[in-house]
């Protein structure tokens, strides 16, 4: 083959790659750009391209102020991968192995599940929550925020776990484990990549969330980094430089995500290709 | 294939795109059934119990909850009280003689087309592009995740600030290239545009990364076979590429019409549906009357609210039969 005419090539399209990447991440580094832009920089025009002047102020003020509301997100994120896996991984078992009849129309109410817009369960959430005092509470929103997560959990516990060999299975319960023995001892150490990517995504979407914050938090002793950054929006327009360092804070998990664990968060998007 | 394969005496993994394919359901799975024992039967419903519960609990009451508030004249006091008169379909009627009724409609259907389209055809481009063998393919792909990750108040409030009418670096690069200010977020003609493109944006990476394992499963020798046959490579794109990822390309788009109808927090953080109601669609819309005033219109709110799960789940269901005639095809 002629090699170096291909070598050209793909040359070539590396460098397009790295322009179509450059351009499709231009907005995550202007933000990075503006969290480190000085007060009397920030109406420039046209607006520096780089934070020559750079400051750390912005970030500054997010140790200052948003601290508390990391915490909380941190929290209500645990809370989530804990409340979502604890729920999922049982379920996918039994969908996948145990074969219960009437699990097919469980199945299906988990996809249509995810069809469901959030502010939809935001307002029933509300009208039930305020009956039972359970507004403006960190396990209120754990508990709102793992509908985002469950459904998803469910399908991917349950597609991952119908491959594991029934001869595996089969040779537990000749050793005479039950049931649930055979789930602990077997499936779920098997299970780890599932077990992983569910975290991943209960944590994300929950700590993303802003739908159920903002209509079941909001104005309470604990919230989360989201609300966090809109009152910031809210109350103050001005320094711009400290709402961009926020969002830089408040972006750190996905970054890390991404960089860690980039190969589940690919399953994760192909298998279930749920977000809200 | 992107199925969760098995190694000989290994563990299950997932495949080198680390893809597992749509969960298959239960009942789809070619059932060999023989009559499960009893004892079985009952430790399955043992592990579906929590989730079941769960399931009614948070999903099935809230709706009904919500259908509730719909058919009654709720206030701030007999929201608390729960005493709140039934008023049959009066909240629908109140919503569809609204003014504000037509444009939200408009405004959704513009914002999901428009949306939807976009996001197919550049992730699709961009799946094909990226398709291809050279260095750091891999890498640049996975950036791309990066907007789809990202918190949607932080990529909000990033737009917000980028489509700045005085400061943004937008209205800055067009004075570049001598075109004048846009007032993107404040003025009604724009601003329904600017809440557009900042979701396509994020919509981006996900049709980019479904269509891209779709991509995958296409066997290379019809690649080989067609440019043997001569087919330059608009023709391979035509002829073997894109009716070959029809199927996927109907569940990306499907999914994706699903989620845009729902899309909330761009267009709130960035608008509020504003000016003037021009960037409102069904789902600010539901929000503004239930949470946005400091009188709360609830049960107006949870009507337009369920006009939206019907919506959604009319496609919803178009989606499971898709998917579910293709796990047969």
């Amino acid at each position: 083959m002629n090699s170096l005419h291909g070598r050209g090539r793909t040359r070539w399209k590396t460098a397009l790659g790295l322009a179509l990447t450059a351009l499709m991440l231009f907005p995550v580094y202007w933000m990075l750009n503006v969290s480190l832009t000085r007060d009397q920089d920030m109406r420039k025009s046209p607006p520096d391209l780089l934070p020559l002047n750079g400051t750390l102020a912005g970030y500054r003020t997010v140790l200052g102020e948003q601290l508390p509301y990391l915490g909380t997100s941190l929290v209500i994120g645990l809370g989530t991968v804990a409340l979502t896996v604890a729920l999922s991984a049982p379920a996918g078992y039994a969908l996948a192995k145990l074969r219960p009849r009437g699990g097919g129309v469980l199945g299906f109410l988990f996809l249509v599940a995810q069809m469901i817009p959030g502010i939809i369960m935001a307002m029933g959430f509300y009208a039930i929550y305020l009956q039972l005092g359970l507004l403006q509470s960190v396990p209120g929103l754990i508990v709102a925020d793992s509908t985002l997560a469950v459904p998803f959990a469910v399908l991917i516990f349950t597609a991952f776990m119908s491959g594991i060999p029934r001869e595996l299975l089969q040779a537990a319960q000749m050793d005479g484990a039950g049931p649930w023995r055979t789930f602990r001892a077997i499936v779920l150490p098997m299970s780890r990549n599932a077990v992983v990517t569910v975290s991943l995504f209960a944590f994300l979407w929950s700590w993303s969330d802003f739908v159920f914050a903002s209509t079941l938090v909001n104005g309470g002793a604990h919230e989360p980094i989201t609300l966090g950054i809109y009152h910031y929006i809210g109350n103050n327009n001005q320094e711009w430089n400290a709402i961009m360092a926020t969002a830089v804070v408040a972006s750190l998990p996905a970054a890390v995500i991404l960089v860690l664990a980039q190969r589940y968060v690919a399953a994760g998007v192909t298998a279930g290709a749920v977000k809200d | 294939m992107n199925r969760t394969t098995h190694p000989p005496g290994g563990r299950p993994v997932l495949d080198r795109s680390g893809a597992v394919t749509a969960a298959p359901l239960p009942a789809r799975t070619p059932s060999r059934r023989r009559p499960r024992p009893r004892s079985q039967q009952w430790a399955a419903w043992a592990f579906l119990a929590p989730v079941t519960l769960y399931l009614a609990l948070f999903y099935a009451y809230p709706l009904y909850r919500n259908l509730d508030l719909s058919l009654r004249n709720y206030t701030v006091r007999s929201f608390v009280q729960g005493d709140a008169p039934f008023t049959g379909l009066k909240n629908y009627e109140t919503v569809f003689q609204d003014p504000a009724f037509g444009p939200a409609l408009v405004h959704t259907v513009v914002f999901t087309a428009v949306c939807l389209v976009f996001q197919y055809v550049i992730g699709l481009a961009l799946a094909v592009f990226f398709h291809q063998h050279f260095r750091l393919s891999a890498t640049l792909r996975a950036l791309f995740l990066v907007p789809w990750l990202l918190p949607l108040i932080v990529s909000a409030s990033t737009w917000s600030w980028m489509l700045n009418s005085d400061s943004g670096i937008v209205n800055a690069a067009l004075h570049a290239i001598g075109i004048g200010p846009v007032n993107w977020l404040t003025s009604p003609s724009w601003s329904l545009t600017s809440v557009i493109i900042a979701n396509i944006w994020i919509g981006v990476p996900f049709n980019l990364v479904v269509l891209y394992s779709g991509l995958q499963s296409i066997p290379s020798s019809l690649y080989e076979a067609a440019a043997l046959d001569g087919a330059g490579a608009w023709r391979r794109f035509r002829s073997v590429t894109f009716p070959l990822l029809r199927p996927v390309s109907a569940i990306t788009l499907l999914l994706g019409l699903v989620y845009t109808l729902k899309v909330f927090d761009i267009i709130w953080i960035m608008t509020k549906g504003g000016p003037a109601d021009s960037s409102t669609t069904f789902a600010t819309w539901s929000y503004q009357l239930g949470f946005g005033n400091l009188l709360p219109a609830f049960g107006p709110g949870a009507a337009v609210g369920n006009l939206l799960v019907v919506a959604a789940l009319v496609f919803g269901l178009v989606y499971l039969r898709v998917q579910r005639k293709q796990a047969l095809a």
